[in-house]
């Protein structure tokens, strides 16, 4: 199969960045995209020419690295599905495709098709956890957890922290990446001590971050490619209103010298 | 020259005692000393984060390096099928001392005794701890976690959260350490490469680091230095690990002084998604625990091409059920992936290159229905089908084995310290569990073992005796260090080829794989050892990184990593070479019985081997372990 590329390139996180074409030919409809893309990369060191640079590493879909923008989606036009699974049998032969870095301002550029995506663990380290110390743990059937709690749980954690989300969000929100990792302890016993200081926290630190909010778009469940539903945001709401009214967390977290006298 | 013998430090006492009294015995650190300590680790997968966090919530203060945008990224993330221990919540026989007991005979009686039971004992913690973090196991309908069973087992002990397992035990122990980073205790340096290790004064003194994005060479010193990095199945360059994978930190160990254990014990996993195209980058892992429910089969007659569906049942070989009747379809991995390349080349492989065989799950989907069978495995059929286009629904699939996990590693001791004092390895990156074939999902098991609970504990008995150190940055060692690794940059930099790297990491792998994968024989070793030098010298002329250092050269990152591989390359060849035998993965043709099972020489050869750096023109050392086995009786393996 024969494709034109327009793809982004930029050097530098600092410098302005730009789309370049490059036709490929003679590509096999089995490889995957990131395949495609190595072989360009082949033929653009053949000449000399520093490749496009991109993440990506496990390569089955698991590990979240890969993140590119094609013809608009993220990761590309198959629903539930990374850019490393998506193969070019699904696109036409002699297709236009464009392909760019994830778009959002928490989301820096630091090469062509690279971005950091720190932020989004900035947003796990204020509260992504139960704050089990190694050692403390009783045995693992001291608590059941009823089959249905713990499939969503599951359902909810299976978020790869891959980004698209924020991506596709008109607004550059996070709220689908938080609201998976706060459903999960939400529906688990194990996470109900800290339920209130984990959303709170975890909410703040997405703010600070500098991700957007949420204005109901639902494109963040479209693009994801693990199909985290969209009802976990609403949840995630109701996790903050109920934390926000009922507990003294929200009060000492947003006032703390207030009280000093 | 007699070979020199290493000596593990294994605790004395009956087995079963040990690692207590190992705990009880080992030298402490009060709680206000340890944050006077500062220890390294490099990785972040379930043995570098679960080691890193428990250290942090020990009081230690930890510098935790990786090279991705974030530690959830870690390669054990991929992990499918599950975690084993030895609960017994099945009621079906399975216990502290079978577990351990299987995984020695799974590791062909290459493993240390100590080690195992340790494992074993250790494995019903991890369990507890898992589920404490609000890692969603799989559960039945009363609110217990279910179980399933994996190969060279004969009970159900293997616990999973659908085909993710490893993502789900990674984000608990990624959680873990993210809350140390929160709070302080851990200092996170993501796109952070280690390229040396430091040594000084007899010990690790820290690493020589290389920030991705902008190229820095920087310096970190600490009071040990622990690597977390994984094993190097990549050498094969088709395999089912992560394309970033790769040797060095454990091989600039070694080159440091870090005896070298086993190295070419590599496991080939026996259900992967076959090669189908030129420029397929790498094989994907269907999990092992497909093996419950599907059976194995090629056609009887070779060069049969007809479609599966038009195969009578009278006309199909399920072969492991043929020749290892007791564990059938579970036999352990290296069998059935000999097995698979033994029918493949006698001319019955499936698939459009032959090399393949049926992984079929219509006996399955009869006797259970297709909603129990989506449950257990839906997410993996649809792999399946994502990346072959084919539905499993309606045809088998086509599985073939594939370079997945390296047994070898660094050598350590009992405490998981390496040859040099202060540098410990834990995870797939040192050698210590599986002796020469891991049992699947032990794993997680493996590097979770190290990492919540032996490290922290082992770590401290080594502190203990060692002032902290004054941060030694302008040390010799230091500035030497960074000045090799400098001028080694400089060197890939100034290649002026056209050749990319990725096409000489291809033919290495090519190499190791014709030579020094599933089945070896003196001369084709000989050959390798032969081809690679020329290889490397090719390499170190021809290539292109297509840039400079000062920047985020994603290029110069893999040369870096393929130029270590093909030194390491040479150590895998010899170590294959010395070891006159067929043990678990190492299968040497001139071993084998008359029906083709591997024989091994235990009169020679019940040792690990260790390999110590002499010097680039300088032939490696060999030295050995010998291994005792005073609890278990050496005895061939038997899966009939």
């Amino acid at each position: 199969m024969d494709f034109t590329l327009h793809i982004w390139r930029q050097r530098r996180a600092n410098e302005a960045g730009g789309f370049v074409t490059y036709p490929v030919q003679g590509i096999s409809p089995d490889l995957s995209f990131l395949e495609m893309l190595d072989v360009l990369n082949k033929r653009l060191v053949g000449r000399g020419e520093p490749p496009v640079a991109f993440d990506h590493d496990c390569r089955e879909g698991i590990c979240g690295s890969c993140a590119m923008v094609i013809n608009g989606d993220p990761h590309g036009p198959l629903p539930g599905t990374t850019t490393c699974q998506l193969y070019m049998r699904h696109f036409s032969d002699g297709a236009e495709i464009t392909v760019e870095p994830w778009r959002a301002r928490a989301f820096p550029v630091l090469r062509d098709l690279i971005v950091q995506r720190s932020a989004l663990d900035a947003v796990i380290q204020a509260g992504g956890y139960v704050s089990v110390n190694t050692g403390a743990a009783p045995d693992a059937h001291t608590l059941t957890v009823a089959k249905e709690a713990a499939d969503a749980a599951f359902e909810a954690a299976a978020c790869i922290g891959c980004g698209a989300c924020v991506a596709a969000c008109p607004n550059g929100s996070a709220m689908l990446f938080t609201a998976a990792k706060v459903a999960q302890f939400a529906l688990l016993p194990q996470g109900h001590p800290e339920r209130a200081r984990r959303v709170i926290g975890m909410v703040e630190s997405m703010d600070d971050a500098g991700f957007g909010n949420c204005s109901n778009h639902y494109a963040c469940a479209e693009a994801c490619p693990k199909e985290i539903p969209v009802h976990f945001i609403a949840r995630l709401n109701r996790e903050f209103l109920t934390a926000a009214l009922t507990s003294r967390e929200f009060v000492e977290l947003e006032r703390p010298l207030e009280h000093e006298e | 020259m007699d070979t020199p013998v290493f000596d593990a430090r294994i605790p004395a006492g009956p087995l079963p005692d040990k690692w207590h009294r190992h705990r009880a015995e080992v030298k402490l650190v009060s709680p206000t000393n340890k944050r006077r300590y500062r220890v390294i680790v490099v990785g972040t997968g379930l043995a570098g984060a679960s080691a890193a966090a428990s250290l942090a919530e020990l009081g230690y203060r930890v510098d935790c390096f990786t090279f991705h945008d974030s530690p959830r990224r870690a390669h054990s993330v991929a992990a499918q099928g599950g975690i084993n221990a030895a609960k017994n919540y099945r009621n079906d026989g399975d216990s502290v001392e079978r577990l351990f007991r299987d995984t020695v005979k799974g590791g062909d009686y290459r493993s240390r005794e100590a080690n195992v039971y340790r494992l074993a004992e250790i494995s019903n913690q991890i369990i507890d701890h898992c589920v404490a973090q609000g890692i969603p196991f799989a559960r039945d309908y009363a609110g217990y976690l279910d179980n399933r069973s994996f190969g060279g087992a004969q009970v159900s002990r293997t616990f999973y959260a659908r085909g993710q397992t490893g993502q789900q035990l990674l984000l608990g122990a990624y959680g873990a350490l993210s809350r140390q980073v929160h709070g302080g205790q851990v200092q996170l340096h993501t796109r952070s490469e280690m390229l040396d290790l430091v040594v000084g004064g007899g010990r690790a003194l820290g690493i020589i680091a290389r920030r991705l994005t902008d190229g820095r060479i920087e310096r970190h010193a600490a009071d040990a230095v622990v690597l977390a990095t994984g094993g190097y199945s990549n050498i094969y360059y088709l395999s089912t690990n992560a394309l970033a994978s790769n040797v060095t930190a454990s091989y600039r160990a070694y080159r440091r002084g870090a005896w070298f254990a086993n190295p070419s014990f590599t496991q080939i996993h026996p259900t992967c998604i076959p090669a189908s195209v030129e420029h397929q980058s790498k094989l994907t892992l269907m999990s092992e625990s497909l093996r419950n429910d599907g059976r194995i089969w090629v056609p009887q007659a070779a060069g049969d091409t007809r479609r599966p569906a038009d195969i009578a049942e009278a006309e199909r070989d399920y072969y492991l059920e043929r020749m290892y009747p007791a564990y059938g379809n579970l036999s352990p991995r290296d069998i059935s992936s000999r097995a698979a390349k033994a029918v493949c080349d006698a001319g019955r492989g499936v698939g459009p290159t032959g090399q393949g065989v049926y992984l079929d799950f219509a006996e399955a989907i009869g006797r259970l229905g297709r909603r129990v069978i989506s449950d257990r495995y839906g997410n993996l059929f649809e792999m399946y089908q994502r990346i072959t286009g084919e539905d499993p629904w309606q045809a088998p699939m086509r599985i073939f084995p594939a370079a997945h996990y390296s047994m070898g590693g660094l050598w350590v001791d009992y405490d998981l310290m390496t040859t040099v004092p202060g540098l410990f390895a834990i995870g797939e990156a040192n050698f210590s569990d599986h002796g020469a074939n891991r049992l699947g999902a032990s794993a997680l098991m493996q590097g979770l073992a190290d990492g919540y609970f032996i490290l922290p504990q082992t770590l401290g008995h080594f502190l203990a005796d060692q002032p902290p150190l004054a941060a030694q940055l302008d040390a010799g060692a230091f500035s030497q260090a960074q000045a090799a690794i400098e001028q080694r940059i400089q060197r890939l930099v100034s290649i002026d080829g056209r050749t990319p790297v990725e096409t000489i990491h291809r033919r290495l792998g090519e190499l190791m794989s014709e030579h020094c994968g599933m089945s070896r024989n003196r001369a084709g070793l000989q050959r390798a050892l032969d081809e690679i030098p020329a290889l490397r010298e090719e390499f170190w002329t021809s290539i292109c990184v297509c840039g400079g250092n000062e920047e985020f050269n994603v290029v110069l990152e893999k040369a870096g990593r393929v130029a270590d591989y093909l030194e390491f390359a040479e150590l895998m060849v010899r170590d294959a070479l010395e070891r006159e035998e067929s043990c678990g993965a190492h299968f040497r043709t001139e071993h084998q019985t008359e029906d083709g099972e591997a024989r091994r020489n235990d009169a020679d050869f019940a040792h690990v081997a260790l390999w110590g750096f002499q010097g680039d023109q300088a032939a490696p050392l060999r030295a050995v372990e010998p291994l005792r086995f005073d609890y278990l009786k050496l005895a061939e393996r038997n899966y009939k």
